[in-house]
């Protein structure tokens, strides 16, 4: 069932006429399974992710989208009696020689429902993550604030009301309040789960232009119930069913001409 | 709501029975709400009547004397009111740092064997009756307080006029040590449903900046802090009312000192010790008139605790 992508030539010509490294993979999963008590959510996962490319994962609720995120960054520390067997490799090192806090910098969290800092301002939000840690950026407050709130689109919305507090925004306004706050901390790669499902159409496009233009500078991975979204905003799917990983290619190639059964049954909404 | 009774005879009966009993058991609720609220009103008018004596004898005088000398007519409350505010200004300054300390632990860290015995505990805390903090007050916190705590405190900080005079083990440091182990279980209770009342997604956007345990855990208390105000004024609320285990160790002098270490009086407490001796009608109205004050300030602070509390539970149901 397991498919791991063979890199395709042309992609990486490609890459490399961009003047990448593309012989690096942002994040390499060997066999990564999680289980939640004696329950298995994904089983033994393989899955390459190519640095600066936007990786969709797709499935039926409960296949173990959010599972496999959340163990990326490895989220999965904070409920017990999770086990997360198998390796995983995230910017050419093993997850287990990161410290913990280094690894969340390094790779960022946008969630389904936007959750801004309620008592913190517009500005503080964003530069929440050095606020928490009260680490020094190199970078100004101000100039962080201002390139993060216009990388994501927030700026002219906000511009003059910065210390307003941040639950004041809309959902939409704040989902992208919560992506440059995620910048801020100079992410490399930004892991994203259902970031538009509780946000209206207009929201939702402003979210996927953001995708598509952050990709010169970030690793994406957004889960998405949305198979137009992933066909828009990505360059690979994974497709997951039950715990395992299905298929996995470049987008163009699953959504026309999927190579199992099942991936073909769900996009063309047989069932899921 | 009509829209939906159907044409058939019947059904209309079944539907306009069943809307009388809950009219009646609507209109029955009302009024033992209204009930309670007689109640405290006729409690207020009372109070506010049989002070009248004193209230034309002294005017607002009776806030601002300190003299309360029964035999000679004369009554000011202001000794009573320094008693009660210090005592539990002082259970306060004890009692937060535990009772935060106890309450992030409960909602944060602790492993759930740990978290529901603690629980339990700190409501049998809550439950013991006042006059056993009393006992316990003289028996064993005084003569602790006068051979060990209160000389070591002269010993380091002597320099500090709070902590010179005699150590006599009563005193308003005794009274606030009781105040405090009596509030610490409100204090903690509501503060860790209130810590608990902020939603994981808050605590994941933390961890997943790359917060550090403390650090989210900083991040709930910011999201807390009204709340946590709310449980402190209303612990405040509660050690400025306590009668019984605070009169048996505080001292029961009506004097004014610097020093905690000195013996002195409640509100609460003097009501408590004069109205059964009180055979003047000045003297019984201006106890009554301590009564006022005391019902005046313990409703202003439990209003502004509960609103407060209010604010923020009502927050958290939102997201
Ligand atoms: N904390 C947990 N404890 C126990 N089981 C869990 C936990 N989190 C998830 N699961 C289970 O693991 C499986 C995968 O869950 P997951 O949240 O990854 O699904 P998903 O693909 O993200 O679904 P959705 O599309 O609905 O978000 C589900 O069967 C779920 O019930
Ligand atoms: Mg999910």
């Amino acid at each position: 069932m397991k498919v791991i992508l063979d890199t395709e030539l042309k992609f990486e010509e490609h890459q490399k006429l961009k003047g990448k490294d593309s012989s690096k993979f942002a994040i390499t999963t060997t066999d990564l399974s999680v289980h939640f008590g004696l329950k298995a959510a994904i089983k033994k996962i393989n899955l390459k992710i190519r640095r600066n490319t936007v990786t969709s994962i797709i499935g039926p609720s409960g296949c173990g989208k959010s599972t496999l995120l959340r163990s990326l960054n490895l989220m999965h520390e904070l409920t017990p009696r999770t086990k997360v067997t198998g390796t995983i490799k995230i910017l050419d090192k093993d997850i287990t020689e990161y410290d913990v806090i280094n690894l969340r910098n390094k790779v960022g969290m946008v969630f389904q429902k936007p959750n801004p800092f309620p008592k913190m301002s517009i500005y503080e939000n964003v530069i929440s993550g050095y606020k928490l840690s009260g680490k020094n950026p190199s970078e100004s407050f101000d100039d962080i604030v201002e390139r993060c709130l216009i990388h994501s689109a927030l700026w002219d919305e906000v511009k003059d009301r910065l210390n307003k507090p941040a639950i004041s925004l809309s959902g939409g306004q704040q989902q992208r309040l919560c992506i440059a706050r995620t910048i801020a901390i100079n992410p490399e790669i930004i892991l994203m789960d259902e970031p538009t499902s509780a946000l209206d159409p207009l929201s939702t496009m402003k979210i996927e232009k953001l995708i598509h233009d952050f990709k010169n500078d970030y690793t994406i991975i957004i889960v998405t119930h949305n198979m137009q979204q992933a066909a828009r905003v990505s360059d690979f799917t994974a497709f997951m069913f039950i715990g395992d990983l299905v298929e996995f290619d470049k987008t163009k190639k699953l959504f026309t001409v999927p190579t199992v059964k099942l991936t073909e049954e769900y996009i063309t909404g047989k069932f899921g | 709501m009509n829209k939906s009774i159907p044409p058939h005879g019947t059904e209309k009966v079944i539907i306009s029975r069943k809307k009388f009993s809950d009219l009646i058991f609507e209109n029955l609720t009302f009024v033992f709400a209204l009930m309670i609220l007689g109640i405290v009103l006729w409690i207020i008018y009372e109070m506010y009547f049989y002070s009248g004596e004193s209230r034309s004898a002294f005017g607002w005088e009776f806030i601002w004397s300190n003299e309360w000398e029964p035999v000679r007519k004369e009554f000011g409350a202001l000794a009573f009111v320094y008693g009660t505010a210090v005592s539990s200004i002082l259970a306060l300054i004890i009692a937060l740092p535990l009772s935060l300390g106890v309450a992030i632990f409960l909602s944060e860290l602790a492993p759930k064997i740990i978290k529901s015995t603690l629980s339990f505990v700190i409501e049998i805390l809550a439950a013991i009756p006042s006059i056993i903090f009393g006992f316990w007050g003289i028996f064993v916190l005084a003569p602790f307080m006068r051979s060990d705590l209160q000389p070591f405190l002269q010993k380091y900080f002597g320099y500090l006029p709070f902590f010179q005079g005699t150590p006599l083990g009563t005193g308003l440091l005794t009274a606030g040590i009781i105040l405090a182990i009596m509030i610490i279980p409100i204090i903690t209770a509501i503060s860790r449903d209130v810590l608990k009342a902020i939603p994981q997604s808050q605590r994941e956007a933390a961890y997943a900046l790359g917060a550090t345990k403390w650090e989210a855990i900083k991040m709930a208390l910011l999201n807390a802090k009204s709340g946590i105000l709310g449980a402190t004024v209303l612990g405040f609320g509660r050690a400025v009312g306590e009668t019984m285990a605070v009169t048996m160790v505080i001292g029961n002098r009506a004097d004014i000192n610097i020093s905690f270490f000195e013996p002195a009086y409640t509100m609460a407490s003097v009501i408590a010790n004069e109205f059964a001796e009180a055979s003047e009608i000045l003297h019984l109205s201006s106890l009554i008139e301590v009564g006022l004050l005391l019902f005046g300030v313990t409703f202003l602070i439990n209003s502004f605790a509960r609103l407060l509390i209010f604010s923020v539970t009502r927050n958290a149901e939102g997201r």
